[in-house]
């Protein structure tokens, strides 16, 4: 009987119409929301004597912005898409912020106060080009000097009013490379500067109003040009040469072309490589060479002197005018604790105007960027405030020696995220301090009380939502028993961690992997993957839980790979190494040791396995299991599938015992001319299933195929690969396979003729899920697999089952071969989709739903019933009581199932769910340049009593209970006496 | 209160007994008055005594045999009801098969009170007791048939397997894409 009592506990629920929605005064309760906008690439101060005080930046997360400069708030934000970066942002005729994007192919004007769109230029492009953008400075309103954008080959001369496109002029010539367009102001003369085959200077000068060529030199230079370029004046650039050792002046004042050659020896000593830094410095250049930054002005011959050398940290603002024709510009450098921030006058560097020293958090690494911008104060002197992006790509507003505001833009770049729990609460701290006195409990819920009884005034409605955000330490940093509180560690691109709070979004603490105080043999590790390293509990609960962060010593696949053990309560490093071989692949097994920590392998390049950690007692676990741990390699470009099984230690070849040597088992090759591998899945190593068998309306049973060693494999035809509909259905063809990744067997195969990529699947229990695109249809398709074992499916004595003479618990094994058999039914689905997740919960009883990231960024919640392969079309009266909906043709998009509810998460690339400790509810994450949480309950929370319930009332019914039965009582015995005198 | 039943309890101190129920003469201090009789009426007429206590009987016999058979009209009451109620689980249908259950369980407790008053030397109870017996159990395989229609019990293959979690795995794999 208590068997059943969870199956009718279900049943009742699916029974139920069950809503997702959430009421307006319910948002922001469980679920919050952060904006971000990412590294930021560029920044244009808009800073007039009247209005608000405002930068507009642009940034490599394709976000264009305005800040408020005082604050650091967002006026507005627009985060174009992921194709669409960010070549160039400045502000045209005082009122429109100008971006050109895309390689130069669009030119967007934005309304500078609120950021409407005013008007959009899609210009021709012919091939792949750097692209310029040139906003001329606007002296005279009246007239209107045209926006020069550069980008695809071709010059395009835009009105700043309209973005009408006045003339543009073609550059894709043969070889052809433009480097530079230069406006002199008060000319109407451009000048294009560009190189003919890295040999060849030639200067077009070209009328602004007609975009005719007037002139048009060349000169060819027989070193040859390397590509970095610095204009330092209106006629003159700074080119390196082919050997990145002489410095070229290129001088073309009244379209004469002179060269004027300088050896970097001749500047610097036992001078190495030279580059040249990309600020734009009036007269002047920045040169890094051996290690510092050398400054180098410009002499009006084209003479070339040494005037400074900064250390190679020091990161440079651009030129900045200030009054009396005077241009400066800030650097920023590192020391210590401290950065320090000067601004010099280029003309003169020995005139410091501003010398300040700041106090910086040490996780926030060295000064990437700089941008200055000046202010008269009040003694009429210039003030500076410097605009500064830091490592880990935090955005800091220095002004007066102090932080006026940061802003944490590393969390708009996350790659990866793990959860971990906050330390169980200790003896000396107990709810009553934040419950106050009974009093004002009982006041809270009397005013709750008020509010569901509709007797609550605009007031009282006000104090209720204000109670419930801060309600009961939803913030606290201890453990609660319903598991709410968590934390989501985060790693960012910056090679940061961030420790998030999951009751209010707030940092709990942040770390960056490299900060500048360690200096070990790898000094700017990159973060790749995060593990659980430590999870205590049950025996080793006075450790603390660790996170692995996974790391390599540069780009290369083969370079040394960095392992990085955090603390999860502190976020202190507790250990790091340098492992001394590379990372390809890093395997979590199921095995922990007596403190809990998980073994994990790290295959490298070479085909080893390396054992982690290097405990004895992990050695003698791995031992023990060694026959039964394989690993597969996919290897996406030649389309194979590799399985691997253990062999032996590699104590041959090197004396580390935690080296293993691995064979090559199986092979499964997909034939390059028709398939390729687009995407594989697993399912979650963590997950947990509650039960193994499926019981259909009629009490008949199906046993889940659940195996952790399985591959989902989704291939298309290469001509399918491209962009959707770049094919005809009849070319494109969509496999999906599933694939046992111990013995190499494939299982099953499906294929979908004329659908194309891309895939986006979840694999959770038994089944997987997955989206692609019908050709034939022109709509997209979501298809559903259900695995089924068929083996198993003779254990249906019920005596057997009663006595446990069954072998359904016992451990199997791949090499058994089980039958299997599958199910599936495929629907459309309206919308296209960016990933797709799944629910979990802590004992895997609750029903699942689909978490969908939509194109519109917004993530959309849809029962697991939707796509249920049993659903027929005219379901029977048991089915429809089991919950089976009829089948249509496409799944219904409800607009209340939206979790995200009104908000969107920009740029959206992934969501995370993990369990509660309360069966029924799930922590939902999504990251992209935008942060979201949510708690979710997919069968509603029934095994808990919801926020709202109202304490009061039915403390106030058992109170009026316990009276009346004591009224009633006395009643009854002066009835009674009075009877007995009668 | 307590006041009360102190003037009623404790506040008593002498009560004279008036009545009399000892039938024997020789128990009592004080003889019979003269021409009291203390015999029974019934001894007088013995004849009609008997005849009376025949049609006792026999209207025990018929008030047993009613009470013996009482259930089955409850029985029919609650098939109906079951009927009415349908197969599906919900606070109707769950409510109807635990009275189902419980009706005749709780009769077949108290079997012996219920025959108490036709207790009788002379009459027949245990074909009624029996039928009684009968009907009830009927009754509780009728709810145990409806507990089992409605699938509150674990007959099938179905309830024994749901809570047994899926097998463990002999081996272990990992892997995927190269990281970048």
């Amino acid at each position: 009987m208590a068997i059943r009592v969870s199956l009718l506990l279900l049943v009742f629920l699916s029974s139920a119409v069950v809503s997702f929605s959430l009421y307006e005064d319910q948002v922001g309760l469980m679920d919050w929301h952060q904006r971000y906008i990412g590294k930021v690439k560029h920044a244009v101060f808009h800073t007039q004597k009247t209005g608000r005080k405002r930068v507009i930046v642009s940034t490599e997360e394709n976000v264009v912005a305005s800040l408020d400069l005082r604050h650091g708030e967002m006026f507005w934000r627009h985060v174009l898409g992921t194709n669409d970066a960010i070549d160039g942002v400045d502000i045209a005729l005082g009122k429109y912020v100008i971006t050109l994007s895309s390689q130069g192919s669009m030119l967007r004007a934005w309304n500078l106060p609120d950021g409407q769109m005013v008007w959009e230029t899609s210009l021709h492009s012919a091939q792949s080009s750097k692209s310029l953008l040139s906003v001329p400075i606007n002296l005279k309103v009246d007239k209107d000097y045209p926006i020069l954008a550069f980008g695809g080959g071709y010059l395009h001369a835009v009105s700043a009013v309209d973005g009408e496109v006045l003339w543009k002029k073609d550059f894709t010539a043969e070889g052809f490379e433009v480097q530079r367009v230069l406006q002199p102001p008060e000319s109407s003369i451009i000048y294009v500067l560009g190189f003919l085959h890295s040999s060849e200077a030639v200067v077009y000068q070209i009328d602004s109003k007609t975009g005719e060529v007037v002139a048009q030199k060349s000169m060819v230079f027989p070193g040859g040009f390397s590509g970095a370029i610095s204009s330092v004046s209106s006629d003159k650039v700074v080119v390196l040469d082919s050997t990145r050792s002489i410095l070229v002046t290129i001088g073309f004042l009244d379209g004469d072309i002179n060269f004027q050659k300088t050896p970097i020896s001749d500047l610097v000593k036992n001078s190495g490589n030279a580059e040249i830094l990309s600020p734009l410095l009036s007269n002047m250049l920045a040169v890094k060479v051996n290690k510092r930054t050398i400054f180098v002005r410009v002499g009006g011959e084209g003479k070339l002197e040494v005037v400074d050398s900064l250390s190679d940290e020091t990161a440079m603002s651009d030129s900045l005018p200030v009054a009396d024709d005077q241009v400066a510009f800030a650097s920023a450098h590192h020391e210590g604790s401290k950065i320090h921030l000067m601004v010099k006058l280029v003309d003169d560097l020995d005139t410091v105007l501003l010398r300040e020293s700041i106090e910086m958090d040490q996780h926030r690494g060295r000064v990437h960027k700089v941008f200055i911008n000046n202010y008269i104060k009040t003694d009429r002197s210039n003030g500076f405030r410097a605009l500064i992006v830091m490592e880990d790509h935090s955005l800091l507003l220095l002004q007066q020696g102090a932080i006026v505001w940061s802003r944490e833009e590393g969390l708009a770049s996350v790659t990866d995220v793990t959860t971990a729990e906050l330390p169980v609460e200790k003896d000396g701290v107990s709810v009553a301090k934040v419950e106050h006195t009974l009093v004002d409990w009982l006041k809270g819920h009397m005013l709750k009380l008020k509010g569901s009884l509709l007797l609550a005034s605009l007031e009282d409605v006000a104090a209720i939502q204000e109670m419930r955000m801060k309600s009961s330490g939803r913030s606290k940093l201890t453990r609660d028993h319903n598991g709410f509180r968590k934390l989501f560690i985060a790693l960012t691109r910056a090679g940061k961690l961030f420790a998030l709070h999951t009751g209010d979004g707030r940092i709990v603490w942040s770390m960056l992997l490299n900060s500048p105080t360690k200096s070990e043999a790898c000094e700017r590790p990159s973060g790749i993957n995060l593990y659980q390293w430590q999870v205590p509990h049950h025996h080793a609960m006075d450790e603390n839980p660790s996170v692995l962060v996974v790391g390599r010593c540069g780009s290369d696949s083969s370079a040394p790979g960095v392992l990085s053990f955090v603390d999860v309560y502190t976020g202190k490093e507790i250990s790091s190494s340098d492992i001394g071989h590379s990372v390809v692949r890093v395997m979590p097994l199921p095995f922990t040791d007596s403190t809990e920590q998980r073994l994990h392998l790290i295959a490298d390049t070479e085909g080893h396995v390396h054992l982690y950690p290097k405990t004895s007692e992990a050695l003698s676990i791995f031992q023990r299991e060694f026959q039964n741990v394989y690993w597969y390699t996919v290897e996406g470009d030649d389309g194979i599938i590799r399985g691997h099984g253990m062999k032996s230690s590699c104590a041959g070849e090197t004396a580390d015992e935690y080296c293993f040597t691995t064979k090559e088992l199986w092979t499964v090759v997909f034939p390059s001319e028709s398939e390729k591998i687009i995407s594989t899945l697993t399912r979650k190593p963590n997950e947990v299933v509650h039960t193994q068998a499926k019981v259909s309306t009629d009490q008949d049973l199906l046993y889940k195929y659940v195996s952790r060693n399985l591959l989902f494999v989704a291939t298309v035809s290469p001509k399918g690969a491209g962009e959707i509909g770049s094919v005809t259905p009849e070319e494109s063809a969509l496999v999906v396979y599933l694939i046992d990744t111990i013995t190499g067997r494939i299982l099953h195969r499906l294929s979908h003729q004329g659908c194309q990529g891309p895939v986006h699947a979840v694999f959770s229990e038994n089944w997987v899920v997955y989206h692609y695109f019908n050709l034939r249809a022109h709509k997209y398709e979501v298809t559903v697999v259900e695995i089924y074992d068929q083996s198993r499916a003779e254990n249906k004595n019920v005596w057997k089952l009663v006595l446990g003479k069954h072998n359904l618990t016992a451990p199997i094994s791949s090499y058994s071969r089980p039958e299997m058999f599958t199910k599936s039914q495929s629907y459309f689905f309206a919308q296209s989709v960016k990933t797709i997740a799944v629910t979990s919960t802590a004992k895997g009883i609750t029903s699942k739903q689909l978490l969908i990231g939509t194109i519109g960024d917004q993530i959309l919640a849809l029962d697991k019933r939707f796509v249920d392969p049993r659903r027929t079309l005219n379901p029977s009266q048991a089915e429809k009581e089991e919950g089976i909906i009829p089948l249509t043709d496409s799944l219904p998009i409800i607009p209340q199932s939206y979790i995200t509810h009104s908000l969107k998460v920009e740029g959206l690339r992934g969501i995370v769910t993990a369990p509660a400790k309360l069966e029924s509810t799930t922590h939902v994450f999504a990251y992209g340049v935008d942060l979201f949480y949510t708690r979710l309950a997919p069968s509603k929370t029934y095994d808990s009593l919801t926020d709202d319930f109202s304490y009061a009332l039915l403390l106030i019914t058992i109170v009026a209970l316990v009276a009346a039965i004591y009224i009633t009582w006395v009643i009854s015995e002066k009835k009674e006496l009075s009877e007995k005198w009668r | 209160m307590d006041k009360r039943k102190a003037v009623m309890g404790a506040g008593r101190r002498w009560a004279v007994d008036f009545s009399d129920q000892s039938t024997v003469p020789s128990s009592r201090d004080i003889l019979d008055p003269p021409g009291f009789s203390r015999v029974s009426p019934e001894q007088d007429d013995s004849a009609t005594s008997r005849q009376k206590k025949d049609a006792e009987a026999n209207w025990k016999l018929q008030k047993a045999w009613e009470v013996a058979q009482s259930p089955f009209k409850n029985l029919m009451m609650m098939g109906f009801m079951m009927w009415m109620a349908g197969n599906t689980v919900h606070l109707f249908s769950i409510g109807i098969t635990f009275s189902a259950l419980w009706q005749p369980l709780s009769a077949l407790q108290s079997v012996g009170k219920v025959f108490e008053p036709f207790k009788d030397n002379k009459v027949e109870l245990l074909m009624p007791k029996l039928v009684f017996l009968a009907l009830n159990l009927g009754g509780l395989a009728l709810g145990i048939w409806k507990l089992n229609t409605l699938g509150l019990l674990p007959t099938h293959a179905s309830d024994w397997v749901s809570s047994l979690p899926p097998p463990q795995e002999v081996e272990h794999s990992g892997g995927g894409f190269a990281f970048h």
